[in-house]
């Protein structure tokens, strides 16, 4: 306790120091002269050590507090009540209906999350499963939405044409990248990442005669439903439905995926390079389809971005866009499919509802963010690999 | 069954091969023996393609060895326990021996596999869905050389099973090499720093001494020799 106040003063010492020259200091530029308003450095002072002190408190409390919560109460995946059948089909029920109840406004918020999901899936498998680090994962965001808008602005092709063109095309994009970075590990192969998606958004920045550079391409068209004409309202509507379709594809694939001769290839990569090598597993090909397949879904929420907005440009796929997606799936929780919807759900959803709090949003965002690390660092769902059973062997 | 003929294996610009030979029979327990950095991993390393020699050739009943993917390398049978076990820690026991089992197309043959495993190493069979990690260091070695022993390889290539690990565990295991070899006809070539225990294990022996072969003999020839008791045996 007394090390806590110690602690604590001194914080709050430092934080003083900090903040004199923005709360105490005034100029008042009529007098020309200079007002020191000593009472704010008081109150900054108290308020600094009164929440250091109870931060401190909460923090060396953890453990108990923790364990006073039902045991397995992050489980979820394991979690009774989600498993039950009624809870799944009440929830079910109203997530389909949600477009049908609430204002456009909210159906094309969730577009914007389910979209977040799949990216957040496709890089689970680069970086959950495989271990490969990648710091520009919008790049295939980026090649999915803009080959739809390229084939569209050139040739005319519809949505349901371009989709499968690009998704191939961020799959080889995906794979593309995977050549030269084979050797790479860990914070190498993060830079070179980086540097691939700042290539591929300069590219459609600076290209103007073919991409029309910054200004972005307009006049997208909405995914067709048999050639019956759809006013934008139900166009959202139809979306929400077809990126629940997409959704629930990755999130089975993925799945399968991950349970699979290749999944558990993925994962003994991750865990020991040497060792899957000396068992047998082609690193090449593993590390390969990790990317292709990763990049697979980016193609594809990318082509569904570029119709929902009816409009691409490159400010849509910088490096923040990498880092909102590679948060999803480390606040998840590494390698789990619940993870990283709930962590989407956060991610996404928190600072576009909380826009009425306006500047203040993204400190209360920030805040979560480091609540959520200190007290959860392994990811809100623990990722538990499905043990095969060996029933059958005994 | 496999001959080693005059490879040299760099690490970048620092040669740690200087022309190494080997010969190995079948149904043979071969040691390489030799002190720290004398080039003993890094033989293995090249016979199971982990590492390519600059020059020489390792041929595998004819088949030249050096040009081969280490993939295609383990699916001819030459299976390696990498040195300091290496196991998978977030895999079960289970896994772990599955994932030695990664190439293998023959699903129904598996189970007689577990069964002999499991007679091998009874402590296994307890620990079945035990995280790998959770092991201790002789039950991790036992898993390393089972994993390996899944992918039914011809030729066993130890990396010092011995490392780290205490007397008694260590007499088991070699107990159990001894065991390998003659039950399943395996041929073993072992890498030790344990010249002693190598040598009473081993059938033939090879000395290895700054990436050049220095001596070749039957094992019980070398264990009399007055030169390897001196350097590797602490006998004076």
């Amino acid at each position: 306790m007394k090390l806590r106040i110690i602690h604590s003063l001194i914080i709050t010492f430092w934080f003083m120091l900090l903040c004199f020259p923005l709360v105490v200091l005034k100029i008042d530029y009529l007098e020309k002269s200079i007002r020191f308003r000593w009472i704010n450095l008081f109150l900054t002072g108290l308020c600094v050590f009164f929440i250091s002190l109870l931060w401190r408190y909460f923090l060396s409390r953890r453990r108990k507090y923790f364990l006073r919560l039902p045991e397995h109460f992050f489980d979820l995946h394991q979690s009774r009540l989600i498993r039950s059948k009624p809870f799944l089909f009440i929830f079910s029920l109203v997530f389909l209906s949600l477009p049908l109840i609430l204002p456009n406004y909210h159906t094309s918020i969730l577009i914007t999350a389910m979209i977040y999901v799949v990216l957040g899936l496709g890089l689970n498998i680069v970086v959950g499963l495989a271990g490969l680090l990648d710091l520009g994962y919008a790049a295939f965001f980026a090649i999915g939405g803009y080959s739809f808008a390229l084939l569209n602005h050139y040739f005319g092709f519809g949505f349901w044409a371009s989709l499968p063109i690009a998704a191939s095309l961020a799959c080889l994009g995906g794979v593309l990248l995977g050549i030269p970075v084979l050797r790479l590990r860990g914070d190498y192969l993060a830079i070179v990442t980086l540097g691939f998606g700042e290539i591929i958004r300069l590219i459609l920045e600076n290209w103007e005669a073919f991409t029309k550079g910054p200004s972005g391409i307009p006049d997208l068209p909405k995914p067709g439903l048999f050639g019956i004409q759809l006013d934008f309202y139900s166009s959202t509507i139809y979306l929400y439905y077809l990126l629940i379709l997409c959704m629930l594809a990755a999130i089975l694939v993925t799945k399968r995926l991950s349970y699979s001769k290749t999944g558990r290839a993925w994962v003994a990569l991750r865990e020991d390079e040497i060792a899957a090598q000396s068992m047998g597993i082609d690193t090449t090909k593993t590390k390969l389809t990790a990317f292709g397949i990763g990049a697979f879904w980016a193609g594809i929420v990318g082509a569904f971005f570029a119709s929902k907005n009816s409009f691409v440009d490159p400010s849509s796929f910088t490096f923040h866009e990498s880092a909102i997606i590679l948060s999803i799936v480390v606040l998840g929780g590494m390698g789990s499919i619940l993870g990283v919807i709930l962590a989407t759900m956060i991610l996404v959803l928190l600072p576009e509802y909380l826009r009425f709090l306006e500047s203040y949003r993204m400190l209360i965002f920030g805040a979560i963010m480091v609540i959520m690390m200190v007290f959860r660092p392994e990811g809100l769902v623990k990722s538990v690999r499905q043990q095969y059973d060996f029933k059958n062997l005994k | 069954m496999l001959s080693v003929k005059e490879i040299h294996t760099y690490y970048g610009n620092i040669q740690a091969l200087k022309g190494v030979s080997l010969d190995i029979e079948k149904g043979e327990i071969i040691t390489l023996i030799g002190a720290n950095g004398a080039g003993k991993s890094t033989t293995l390393m090249s016979i199971s393609g982990l590492m390519h020699p600059r020059s020489g050739k390792i041929f595998y009943q004819n088949m030249p060895l050096h040009l081969l993917s280490p993939e295609k390398i383990v699916s001819l049978g030459i299976v390696q326990v990498p040195e300091g076990r290496r196991i998978f820690p977030d895999f079960t026991v289970m896994e772990n021996l599955e994932m030695g089992a990664y190439l293998r197309s023959d699903k129904p043959q598996l189970k007689k596999d577990y069964d002999y495993i499991f007679e091998l190493f009874p402590i296994l069979k307890d620990r079945k869905r035990q995280l790998g990690g959770t092991l201790s260091g002789g039950e991790q070695q036992m898993l390393a050389i089972s994993r390996a022993l899944m992918a039914k390889p011809k030729l066993l290539l130890l990396d010092e099973p011995s490392l780290g690990l205490a007397p008694m565990v260590i007499k088991q295991i070699f107990q159990i090499i001894r065991k390998i070899n003659s039950e399943q006809s395996t041929t073993i070539l072992l890498v030790e720093q344990n010249a002693n225990l190598a040598l009473q294990t081993a059938d033939r022996g090879y000395v290895i001494e700054n990436g050049l072969i220095i001596m070749q003999d039957k094992a019980e020839k070398l264990l009399q020799n007055e030169e390897v008791k001196k350097a590797y045996l602490g006998i004076v």
